[in-house]
């Protein structure tokens, strides 16, 4: 099993003729034949989008995520829309009900976040990020930008705030023999789709994920909230062995560190705080974050 | 981006806030003019500076006993005697550090007759998504010594962005800051209006600190800091006039020029990453291994040659920096393209301390290859640990 996606997920591609999402829907073809069935273009409804490598796959593009949605089935979509469209481009798929949602942009308006995210509480479909590099479930389906090269088939679950840290910490538990069920990059934004929570209870509901990787960083408090869930859930007899990470440490306090929400504001969402409660939750905080996989092995050797 | 209080206030005032009249300066000799076009009898002469704390602050050049860094004025002269000392001068506060900031404008305000200070700001609460009004009625104070103190007399009211600030809302405000009579018409009024601003501006952040109950029972706005969200400031022509650009850090505006995440700090490592999160934690290892990061740098995504080139040049700038490392773990970003632009700036620019690079991911054989050929003296890393230590080592060996 994996979570969020898995060999049959069909998908569409918002902001496919782009270039961002030709590179990204080729990797994502010649990743396992990952199901990408479609793309969309508000002017270009009706042309086809070939693909520049070898396979010289094609896919049709439709007008609206709906008619792509009608004809194709898809069960998710990814965009790859710049920021100034991105919102606008959500809330499109949101309307189409479509089920999984994956926004890569960044740089996305808050103001425009905050819209989604009203539009998402009345929906049923799921956003992940947006900037985020979005999920990949080895040998089956990569959504997004992560390269696939350096994932494994196996049983740890990685989900993190930041993109290039979940690759750390899937390059290393790949190198110490463990692979990863699904790797989840749930985005450096403010306001955003999906939270830690709501992947911990996956992975947690996951049979084959037998640990888990947290990757936190400074600004807010969604680990603070993932570690009280975690506490909450393991009273009911739920956990699962737990390593991570959070970056930002010697960051100074009110500067914003490259993503949006990377940000010590008024004395809150600092590193420590947020080791503290991921480690009184039980999960073994890595000072380093080179020792990802190392400390797992720690962990799983008990 | 920050904004002055003065400009902050205009833009306030353009949605029916009430502010107090004012006049800005930027030299000595403009004071007496600018005070004459208020009523007096009472002025308040206010630095500008992007940082808070201003009313007890320090200025550098004066003595310990001088006034701070907004003062009463209860005639012309005085005006301009206040003008003339604050001018030029640099104003040390809690939130400057300790080299402080330069003053190079002032506002000359009307001043107002307190009855009492409330606390008032509008934020994005990032728990529930929605904008929030955060109010106290301590006001006039530091917010966070008021949230560590007396946490109970801090009220969170999230709005709802489909309604806006409704009649109820309004009042649960008027309620939490005690307002009565007209101070409590005059909140009934002005909590949808900074909301207005607020979002239709684009704000990250909107602080009244304080907001006062005039002796005449009216309110007003005393002190307004505004910061914008960086990222909607496409759509706003009108507040990126307002940008000072002597507030910021030189190399943080050439970065900026760039599109790089660029974040000055005082260490002695200089680094270039990319991604945020990556980003961040080589500042961390390179604590960890007892050095101090000279900087924070993400290179983003979708870097080209030349921007690596640029980010570069920036970090060689730096006086301060004695080593610097290059962590790459590529995934749109090709190791080949980071090494083609660290090539090309070491040639263009020379490289005098010593280069550690660790590269990963995308391409990452092409990568190696462009920098093992290039001839240049560069360390290699193996991985982000290896490389954390053969700079601080090379570093600290070299002192």
């Amino acid at each position: 099993m994996s979570i969020l996606v898995n060999k049959d997920t069909k998908v569409i591609v918002q902001g496919l003729t782009g270039k961002t999402g030709t590179f990204h829907t080729e990797q994502a073809l010649e990743y396992y034949g990952t199901k990408m069935v479609a793309g969309v273009h508000p002017k270009k409804g009706g042309e086809t989008w070939s693909s520049g490598l070898d396979s010289a796959a094609e896919l049709p593009i439709f007008a609206t995520v709906g008619e792509a949605k009608e004809a194709t089935g898809a069960d998710a979509s990814v965009i790859y829309v710049p920021p100034a469209g991105a919102g606008a481009a959500i809330i499109e798929a949101i309307d189409a009900e479509v089920p999984f949602i994956v926004c890569i942009t960044e740089g996305i308006p808050v103001a425009d976040m905050v819209k989604v995210k009203r539009r998402l509480e009345k929906s049923n479909s799921r956003l992940l990020g947006p900037n985020c590099p979005g999920v990949l479930t080895p040998e089956e389906c990569k959504i997004g930008i992560m390269p696939g090269s350096i994932f494994k088939k196996g049983s740890v679950g990685v989900v993190s705030r930041s993109g290039t840290l979940t690759y750390e910490a899937v390059f290393q538990t790949s190198n110490a023999g463990l692979g990863q069920t699904t790797a989840v990059g749930i985005g450096g934004d403010p306001v955003k789709g999906t939270e830690f929570i709501d992947i911990l209870e996956m992975f947690l509901a996951d049979d084959e994920t037998q640990s888990i990787i947290m990757i936190g960083e400074i600004g807010g408090s969604a680990e603070e909230e993932a570690a009280q869930f975690l506490k909450d859930e393991a009273k009911k007899g739920r956990s699962k062995p737990m390593a991570g990470f959070i970056a930002g440490r010697t960051a100074p306090p009110g500067r914003t560190m490259g993503h949006a929400g990377a940000v010590i504001s008024g004395g809150k969402g600092g590193a420590e705080d947020k080791i503290e409660a991921m480690e009184s939750a039980g999960i073994k905080v890595s000072p380093s974050p080179a020792k990802l996989g190392e400390t797992l092995l720690e962990v799983l050797k008990g | 981006m920050n904004i002055h209080e003065y400009q902050a206030k205009q833009v306030l005032k353009a949605f029916g806030a009430p502010v107090a009249n004012g006049v800005p300066i930027f030299s000595a000799d403009e004071a007496e003019a600018a005070a004459k076009q208020l009523p007096g009898p009472l002025w308040v002469v206010k630095s500008q500076i992007h940082a808070g704390g201003r009313g007890k602050g320090k200025f550098k050049e004066l003595g310990p006993d001088a006034k701070g860094g907004v003062r009463l004025a209860f005639s012309i002269d005085e005006v301009k005697a206040h003008a003339a000392e604050m001018l030029g001068n640099t104003l040390v506060t809690a939130q400057t550090g300790d080299a402080g900031k330069v003053v190079n404008r002032l506002y000359i305000e009307d001043g107002a007759d307190i009855e009492s200070e409330l606390y008032l700001s509008i934020l994005v609460d990032r728990t529930v998504g929605r904008p929030a009004f955060v109010v106290s009625t301590e006001g006039g104070m530091d917010i966070e010594a008021v949230a560590e103190e007396t946490p109970e007399k801090i009220v969170t009211l999230p709005i709802d962005p489909d309604t806006g600030v409704t009649e109820a809302d309004a009042t649960k405000l008027c309620d939490a800051l005690k307002l009565e009579g007209d101070a409590r018409a005059d909140g009934m009024t002005l909590f949808p209006i900074l909301y207005k601003a607020f979002v239709e501006k684009d704000m990250a952040l909107l602080e009244v600190n304080p907001l006062i109950v005039m002796k005449d029972g009216h309110l007003r706005v005393l002190d307004a800091k505004v910061s914008f969200d960086g990222n909607a400031l496409f759509r706003h022509d009108d507040i990126m006039e307002l940008r000072d650009k002597t507030e910021e850090d030189a190399k943080e505006i050439e970065a900026s020029k760039y599109d790089l995440a660029y974040v000055a700090l005082d260490g002695d490592i200089g680094c270039m990453v990319n991604g945020a999160g990556l980003a961040m934690a080589t500042m961390d290892i390179i604590k960890l291994y007892g050095a101090e990061p000279a900087n924070f740098l993400d290179v983003g995504g979708g870097a080209s040659k030349e921007k690596v080139t640029a980010a570069f040049k920036i970090i060689t700038s730096d006086p301060n920096v004695k080593g610097i490392l290059v962590n790459i773990f590529g995934g749109i970003m090709r190791c080949d393209v980071i090494a083609e632009g660290v090539v090309a700036a070491v040639k263009d620019v020379g490289l005098k301390v010593p280069l550690v690079v660790r590269l990963e991911g995308t391409n990452v054989e092409q990568g190696k290859k462009i920098i093992n050929e290039s001839g240049l003296n560069v360390i290699a890393a193996d991985d982000l640990d290896d490389a954390a230590q053969k700079i601080v080592k090379a570093v600290k060996g070299g002192a």
